[in-house]
């Protein structure tokens, strides 16, 4: 067994699970942040996406002791105490960039982590950094143009209009 | 995954001590060693994280080589050295998927040598030298075999010497799924010696092509490739793709890498 501590969504937090805990085990099942989810848990899927120190990452491949002392993001982060949705969940909204939403958590994270990156991203650029995060139902196309319109472009000419 | 003990040293010291038990394996950024542990295909007993050692990660860039920690993730790779060696960025950057490129590092790719990963291809054709905290290691002597490295029981990694290549590419044919190399082609050229590293194809992992060195040495163009290609016999055959068909993808990659290298 081990104590952890971590900052999660700006919360000091900690617990004491054995040392196999995967960081997305702590955030789900010690926490009870249930936003975060396991897709395939072999890290192909994305839905697990977090921020670790503001770098996305999957929660299912990492242990939780490696994330000790960390600043972690997750998706229950992302809306104003008052409900009030980030900018890129609301266009989320907008633009139907979800259907079963089981893979909308790392989606939205993986957003997040890309606009940081490149706050002006081309669609190319889009598909490109999401390789990692998989939509079964494959609403790729409304997903990318939330992204886009997230950023504050033009979506009308872009793949799903 | 069956029940493992975690220790988390500071520094390299530590670390060394803590592998010094028979049980205890490295686990670096984690990207192949967790998902083979929940497969159950690996089991061990004590993993000692090698994440939180400061002096294994980071990247310096001194006069015509670029020394990279062992612990430095490929995203960090991908961004620090795109203006010195932008072909080792690229290969860096086309690892996985951004949030695999955020854990997985140089160290822990290169010690479990997949034979379709990207890293050992750069390190093959660029003649880097593997550091460890007992040695340095050339990179033809690195390499030994499928999953397998010169690197003892209890040695670790600790960080790799790139001399910068003159001119130099990698061209990559993914697989889509997993988005490792199906077959992948690095190309490196300087002070009159071309190096061919192939990843992907291989029975026996990363291998250099000689006859396309040998080629590219008297003329490092696309053109030095026409009719050559290597013997399918000992490539990899799956669902994939045949021996037959890696062997064709191996001189449509090197093309491809001499083209790029040509920028």
């Amino acid at each position: 067994m081990a104590e952890v501590s971590m900052t999660v969504n700006g919360t000091p937090v900690s617990g004491n699970v054995p040392d196999n805990t995967l960081l997305v085990d702590f955030l789900r099942e010690t926490l009870e942040l249930t936003g975060t989810h396991v897709g395939c848990d072999t890290s192909q899927c994305g839905a697990c996406v977090v921020h670790v120190n503001g770098r996305a990452v999957k929660a299912c491949t990492m242990f939780a002791v490696e994330a000790e002392g960390a600043e972690v993001a997750t998706i229950e982060g992302e809306a104003a105490p008052d409900g009030t949705l980030s900018a890129i969940q609301q266009a989320f909204q907008d633009h139907h960039g979800l259907q079963c939403g089981f893979c909308t958590p790392g989606m939205v994270m993986s957003a997040k982590a890309l606009l940081a990156e490149n706050p002006k991203p081309t669609e190319a650029e889009i598909r490109e950094y999401l390789e990692g995060n998989i939509c079964r139902c494959t609403g790729y196309h409304n997903i990318v143009k939330a992204i886009m319109a997230a950023s504050g472009q033009d979506v009308s000419k872009i793949a799903a209009e | 995954m069956y029940e493992v003990i975690i220790t988390r040293p500071r520094s390299l010291a530590e670390a060394i001590e803590a592998l010094g038990d028979d049980n205890a394996t490295a686990l670096a950024g984690g990207q192949t060693l967790i998902p083979t542990m929940k497969q159950r295909l690996a089991a061990p007993e004590v993993l000692v994280s090698l994440s939180g050692i400061d002096e294994l990660s980071g990247v310096t860039i001194g006069d015509g080589e670029i020394t990279i920690g062992a612990a430095t993730t490929h995203a960090e790779v991908a961004r620090e050295v795109a203006g010195a060696c932008p072909a080792l960025a690229a290969l860096a950057g086309g690892i996985g998927d951004p949030a695999v490129r955020n854990r997985g590092t140089i160290g822990g790719s290169l010690a479990n040598n997949d034979p379709a990963a990207d890293y050992p291809a750069a390190v093959l054709a660029c003649d880097a030298t593997i550091i460890t905290n007992d040695r340095e290691i050339r990179s033809d002597e690195f390499f030994d075999g499928l999953f397998s490295t010169a690197l003892l029981e209890g040695e670790i990694i600790t960080a790799v010497r790139f001399p910068m290549p003159e001119r130099a590419a990698y061209a990559k044919f993914d697989q889509p799924a997993s988005r490792f190399a199906l077959t992948g082609v690095f190309v490196a050229a300087g002070g009159g010696v071309v190096r061919v590293a192939v990843t992907g194809a291989g029975e026996d992992g990363v291998f250099r092509w000689d006859a396309a060195e040998q080629a590219l040495m008297k003329d490092f163009s696309p053109s030095a490739i026409e009719g050559l290609s290597p013997d399918p016999s000992g490539m990899i055959g799956d669902l994939h793709g045949t021996p037959e068909y890696r062997a064709h993808l191996v001189g449509v990659m090197t093309k491809r890498a001499v083209e790029a290298a040509l920028g």
